[in-house]
């Protein structure tokens, strides 16, 4: 017996990495020639498309408030500097420059109070007293009249204040009608089931500008003869109107989403109606359609740039009112379209993030 | 002991939750009627007050104001109601092309996050996050300022092969000249049309029913491509395109977009295709991800797969929202007013500067659209019951 010589096997290659950055990149981006070539492709239109806009937005940008500098490099770089001149009108549109702490104050208040309600922390009741205090130290600091301070009329309100106050008053006060609505479409009463089907249909069914156009146009003949009410409350009323319809249809959403079930074991509880929607129905409900009512919101803020067509000046207006009177500003246009471009971004981006973030806390009591 | 049926409920007393129901309601609607009275009450006296005159009357007038685009001929001295019709036509026409335009987009973009490449899922995501983000008439605004201020004058018009101009005018592009040649080329596609829809579901029946499988999109493009073909021949061949040529002021020859239609057109695609995306990204989500396993192991390719399981499944989930999308654009479409094409909108403003009308020319803005919501949901609700899942 021959002894058996030990005859190692060679090793097993390790098996593939399948984490970190490098097999990433070969999965993701170089999986196979096609991936590779539109890799490939899409680096250098990107590459491309990069280099262009930095050379014409950063290097060759003029950031001084000249007009003459700005002139000079027209065409191959941007020129910032408009917006630095023009800063405060397309922020503050017509408002009084000497009051301009006035809507500053007021706006950072309101934005502080909208983004506390929307933290865990601060859901409590007394969320709705801070509401009312700072809504009427919004409207005194930006109208005045009172402790001392100029009267400011709402016709020269105007720019980011005016956009804020807009979506944020016009979904309060849409929020309250929303619910009655939604709850008169779910009601088993045949006429108040059809009149707020009507409503939500009618409004859903025709665009904000022909409500706007109502609102501007047809209001005033509404009132008693000699009466005009002021065009920002009109505006505020049709808006607010219009949100409604679609608020409503979110607020049903979530009352369909209740099993019948907990409506009949609370009538069997002897609740009364309003009794089984305030402490049964409504409490589940409303904390389900928190994410559409988040997406409304984020809606209505970008429809506000709609008012500027029946000539309010906020942000979209303010723009356009801060560069259109002067010659010099006018052929930089492109300039501001795209800093108030990036306002927008911001609020409704961070808005539509924060909706995510509230969609996964309303699931997690789903999760198990 | 004698079996007695539990006193009848009474339904009429007082305390009847049907008489209270009856009572809130009669309250609710005098409420609305009160208030519609108190309202047209108040309209007149206003109206008398300040001399408007009342009616639809006024659409017989003639209007006095010229149209910058028009798809039926009109001029300054037509009545109201034909600067109405032109406004409508105006208004459909950018609807239904940017429908057409964003679904394509939107559909692309939305499987575009399905991508094996990190970067296409990377860019479908930055798109849909930017255009969806930013408000649709700040848009318009900005594509319009690009045709109007950005792109050179018409002398030096961006060229695409002698056959495409851009420029402040807008766009250029040739076509066929019309001759009856054309026209039977246009039957026989429509004819290649009617044949290419009978071979489909011959193939599909005599599939279901034997099993052979015959390609059910090549042959049909070929049964619609070979009728053209027929027709165009039997037309005698036309070759003649009408080609714009750039002259002094104007272009001459071709058809052309102006530079409003085009502005609306690419806002509202822009816009629109990012939240069709959405909806189509959550639709192929929405599908289980056995069924592509499924699919896999009977021995579809991925492609297969993504058209004959995935699509037909994810369309159920996503016709409804995609709907109201097609809606939206139809709504947004009114904020033409701003960049000045002369959409419904913009027409019933004019009349309304110059004849002081309100009520009547803010009730025609809403009919239109209400009529064109309607039409079109009833549509897509049609079209939804077809797709839905068939159960037996």
């Amino acid at each position: 017996m021959a002894g058996s010589v030990f005859l190692p096997i060679p090793a097993r290659p390790a098996p593939v990495k399948t984490e970190g950055v490098l097999p990433w990149m070969r999965a993701n981006l170089f999986g196979n020639w096609v991936n590779s070539l539109v890799t490939a492709l899409i680096a250098v239109a990107i590459g491309y498309a990069a280099s262009a806009f930095l050379s014409w937005g950063l290097v060759n940008a003029v950031f001084a408030p000249s007009a003459d500098q700005c002139q000079a490099a027209r065409g191959s770089g941007a020129c910032w500097g408009v917006i630095v001149e023009k800063f405060r009108i397309i922020i503050f549109g017509r408002y009084p420059y000497a009051e301009q702490w006035r809507p500053e104050i007021g706006t950072i208040l309101l934005l502080g109070l909208l983004i506390m309600s929307c933290i865990r922390r601060f859901w409590k009741p007394w969320l709705v007293p801070a509401w009312i205090v700072v809504l009427f130290a919004f409207f005194s600091l930006m109208g005045g009249g009172r402790l001392g301070l100029s009267d400011v009329g709402s016709d020269q309100w105007g720019g980011l204040p005016l956009t804020i106050m807009l979506a944020t008053l016009s979904i309060v006060f849409a929020y309250p009608l929303a619910i009655l609505v939604a709850l008169g479409r779910m009601s088993t009463l045949p006429a108040i089931r059809s009149l707020c089907i009507i409503y939500v249909e009618l409004i859903r069914g025709v665009p904000l500008i022909s409500v706007l156009f109502m609102a501007s146009f047809m209001f005033p003949l509404f009132l008693p003869v000699g009466k005009s009410p002021d065009v920002l409350l009109r505006v505020l009323v049709g808006i607010t109107l219009f949100s409604a319809a679609y608020l409503a249809e979110v607020v049903r959403g979530g009352l369909q989403a209740i099993p019948k079930g907990q409506v009949e074991s609370s009538q069997s509880l002897g609740l009364t109606y309003w009794q089984t929607q305030r402490k049964i129905v409504l409490p589940q409900a409303l904390a389900m359609v928190v994410p559409g009512i988040v997406n409304s919101f984020i809606a209505i803020f970008k429809d506000t740039s709609l008012v500027t067509i029946v000539s309010l000046y906020e942000l979209t207006g303010a723009m356009g009112l801060a560069l259109n009177s002067e010659a010099d500003w006018r052929p930089f246009k492109i300039e501001g379209y795209l800093f108030i471009t990036l306002i927008y971004f911001v609020f409704c981006f961070s808005m539509s993030r924060y909706s995510l973030w509230i969609e996964h806390q309303v699931g997690r009591s789903k999760t198990r | 002991m004698t079996e007695r049926a539990p006193p009848r409920k009474r339904a009429w007393t007082w305390r009847s939750q049907a008489l209270r129901g009856l009572v809130y309601q009669l309250v609710a609607v005098s409420l609305i009627a009160l208030a519609v009275w108190y309202l047209a009450q108040s309209t007149l006296a206003n109206m008398a007050a300040r001399g408007i005159q009342s009616g639809f009357g006024f659409l017989l007038q003639p209007a006095g104001f010229d149209i910058g685009e028009s798809l039926i001929p009109y001029d300054a001295l037509d009545p109201y109601w034909k600067a109405y019709a032109v406004g409508v036509l105006n208004t459909l026409r950018v609807a239904v092309v940017g429908i057409i335009f964003a679904t394509l987009l939107g559909t692309i973009l939305g499987v575009g996050r399905f991508s094996a490449n990190a970067i296409v899922r990377g860019l479908c995501y930055a798109y849909v996050e930017v255009f969806r983000n930013v408000p649709v008439l700040l848009q318009l605004l900005m594509w319009y300022l690009l045709f109007a201020d950005i792109l050179p004058p018409i002398t030096e018009a961006v060229s695409v092969g002698g056959l495409f101009f851009l420029s402040k005018n807008g766009l250029s592009f040739p076509v066929p000249v019309w001759v009856p040649g054309v026209g039977m080329a246009l039957l026989g596609t429509l004819a290649g049309v009617v044949a290419a829809w009978f071979y489909r579901r011959w193939a599909i029946a005599k599939f279901e029913a034997t099993g052979q499988i015959r390609s059910l999109f090549w042959v049909p493009i070929a049964i619609v491509v070979a009728g053209e073909l027929l027709g165009w021949i039997a037309g005698g061949a036309p070759t003649a395109w009408d080609i714009p040529k750039p002259g002094g002021f104007v272009m001459q020859g071709g058809a052309s977009a102006t530079p409003e239609f085009l502005a609306v057109l690419l806002g509202l695609v822009l816009y629109t295709s990012a939240f069709i995306a959405e909806v189509v990204r959550a639709g192929i989500a929405s599908v289980a991800h056995g069924q592509v396993e499924a699919a896999g192991s009977l021995g579809l390719s991925k492609p297969q797969s993504m058209r004959l399981v995935i699509l037909p499944q994810a369309l159920r989930v996503i016709i409804p929202p995609v709907t109201s999308q097609y809606l939206n654009l139809t709504k947004n479409s009114s904020l033409a007013v701003a960049v000045g094409y002369p959409d419904v909108v913009s027409i019933a403003n004019t009349s309304l500067n110059q004849t002081g009308r309100a009520v009547e020319c803010i009730a025609l803005i809403m009919a239109v659209y209400l009529t064109t919501s309607l039409a079109t949901s009833a549509f897509m609700n049609w079209y939804n019951r077809h797709a839905a899942i068939k159960e037996r």
